[in-house]
């Protein structure tokens, strides 16, 4: 069993280093090794020291959020995930960032991303306050 | 360093159900994305050396004609409705990423190739990401690192099934599915003591279902608001935040503008001519061509497409008349210079009977955007490829098989 994990291992690395000689057939990518490891080294960080600190200390402070019929928690994490998520996904057209290729392949601006973005973190919001309503409503209407 | 670690819904069940998802959907994502370097057909695949590492490099057919509508919309959507699950995937092992380093050294070394795994799934979405939001802030040549990107992340994954597929099963077969449906906020309790259960955890706020519907949400939002990039009408709107949910009024997407060409106008207006070997036609005299008409998708490898209604004159009309009635291969050139300015056609693609080169477009000239005087279109070819501008056309016997 261990000789097949260690196997395993071994070929996962050797696959890893055979795809990685890929940019190293073209000369002309070898100028970009060093960023390209820079960025992959920047992705697999992303997460784990960049996301998940911030979206930890946020949700966090979710817990000072007075208390109510109905808890708050979900109805504030709820859209606030929403416009994280959204912002990440989307933040080229949203920061406007790329602007000259988008034009040659669109013919368009990137103008209309950043105030659709923020109209549509409005509506979550929106959405969610109104369910709370509803449920604080339904609660009260039931529990007297 | 002693963290503490909260959630009470953490736990090899939530990881499971993450891992199985991912396990059956990213498979279809890298596939489809192996298939686009395919479909670039022989000769133009990019990056161009990639080795052993890439599938049978067999004629891409051109039927379906929506085949790389389907399959580049599935690589790049399902990329996109992907991140949450990811994202989740990754929130629920973190505890993992604070255990000190096994000292066992194959242990050590099975951790390290989680680097492959993770490093290389983030940096397939982020590239992919960047890409089709024409953002380019990375500066090097996305093709070579999205593919050199995605074998990494293949040796990671198929290495961390391979080792985690039974715990995986352990911990879906730990909790019912459909009792943890049922289960509400109230009766949420944690897993028992394990692995990444956190030791004291603080009062549930979210259900186990609560969580995965949490999930799910993301993706759903995430999918209505790539979707409509695929579709023509209205619809299209709903890819809010996408470049490939407008267009030009009362126009459907172009993937480079005749501005963004740097044609000189002069050159593709009264004077010009397709040069077909030796023959010179002008635009009325292709006009004066059997024409034929079909309804073909322009499907872009930034995952967006749109279906039209083409005509023109078929693609092998114009290979007897220069002379090679039955050609092997097609040299398509434009009037614009640079690297995608020129395209090798198959024989089955030059032959198929709704391959044309396009002089008009939903009962108009095509419009300078959209490639006057004449641009190719051939079912289930990669829209970079439907070269506009076209200046000449090289039929030949020789080169790539059929």
């Amino acid at each position: 069993m261990t000789g097949l994990r260690a196997a395993g291992v071994l070929a996962c690395l050797a696959l890893g280093a055979y795809a990685a000689t890929i940019v190293v057939r073209d000369p002309s990518l070898h100028p970009s090794i060093p960023w390209m490891l820079a960025w992959f080294a920047g992705a697999l960080l992303l997460h784990d020291l960049v996301l998940f600190p911030l979206y930890a200390a946020v949700d966090r402070m979710l817990v000072h959020l007075p208390a109510a019929p109905v808890p708050l928690v979900n109805h504030v994490r709820v859209p606030l995930l929403g416009a994280g998520l959204t912002l990440l996904v989307f933040l080229p057209g949203i920061i406007r960032q790329g602007g000259p290729v988008h034009l040659g392949a669109t013919g368009l601006d990137q103008a209309p991303y950043l105030i659709r973005w923020l109209w549509l973190v409005l509506a979550m919001a929106g959405a969610s306050a109104l369910v709370w309503v509803v449920r604080v409503t339904r609660r009260s209407a039931a529990g007297g | 360093m002693r963290i503490r670690w909260r959630s009470p819904i953490r736990g090899p069940w939530l990881t499971s159900v993450l891992g199985l998802v991912l396990l059956c959907a990213l498979p279809l994502v890298i596939v489809t994305g192996l298939l686009d370097w395919v479909a670039y057909g022989p000769g133009q695949t990019i990056p161009a050396d990639v080795g052993a590492l890439h599938l049978p490099l067999l004629g891409w057919p051109t039927r379906p004609s929506w085949l790389f509508r389907l399959t580049q919309g599935l690589h790049v959507g399902l990329g996109i409705v992907l991140v949450p699950v990811v994202l989740a995937k990754l929130w629920s092992v973190i505890p993992k990423l604070f255990t000190a380093l096994p000292r066992n050294p194959l242990r050590a070394a099975e951790r390290a190739t989680l680097v492959l795994l993770v490093g290389g799934i983030l940096f397939e979405i982020v590239t992919g990401l960047l890409n089709i939001q024409y953002d380019y802030v990375f500066g090097f040549s996305f093709y070579a690192a999205h593919y050199t990107g995605a074998w990494v992340f293949v040796a990671g994954f198929v290495l961390h099934v391979a080792l985690k597929l039974p715990a995986m099963t352990r911990g879906l077969r730990s909790r019912s599915f459909r009792t943890e449906l049922r289960t509400p906020l109230a009766q949420t309790r944690s897993e028992p003591p394990g692995d990444l259960v956190a030791p004291e955890p603080e009062p549930p706020t979210l259900s186990r279902r609560g969580a995965l519907a949490l999930v799910a949400g993301g993706s759903l939002l995430l999918a209505g608001m790539t979707i409509g990039q695929t579709v023509d009408g209205p619809l299209r709107a709903t890819a809010l935040l996408l470049p490939r949910g407008r267009t030009l009024p009362g126009d459907f997407p172009v993937n480079r503008t005749f501005a963004a060409s740097g044609i000189a106008p002069a050159a593709v207006s009264a004077g010009w001519r397709l040069e077909l070997g030796s023959l010179r036609l002008t635009r009325a005299q292709l006009i004066a061509l059997p024409q034929h008409t079909a309804a073909l998708p322009i499907a872009c490898v930034e995952g967006w497409s749109t279906q039209q209604t083409w005509s023109g004159v078929r693609l092998r009309d114009l290979a007897a008349l220069a002379g090679v009635p039955a050609p092997t291969s097609a040299l398509v050139s434009s009037v614009e210079v640079g690297p995608f300015a020129r395209a090798t056609l198959t024989g089955a693609q030059v032959r198929d009977p709704d391959a044309l080169l396009a002089l008009r477009v939903n009962g108009a000239d095509l419009s300078p955007d959209h490639g006057f005087p004449a641009r190719v279109i051939v079912p289930a070819l990669p829209g970079v490829h439907c070269t506009k501008w076209v200046r000449s056309i090289d039929f030949t016997t020789s080169g790539p098989r059929p």
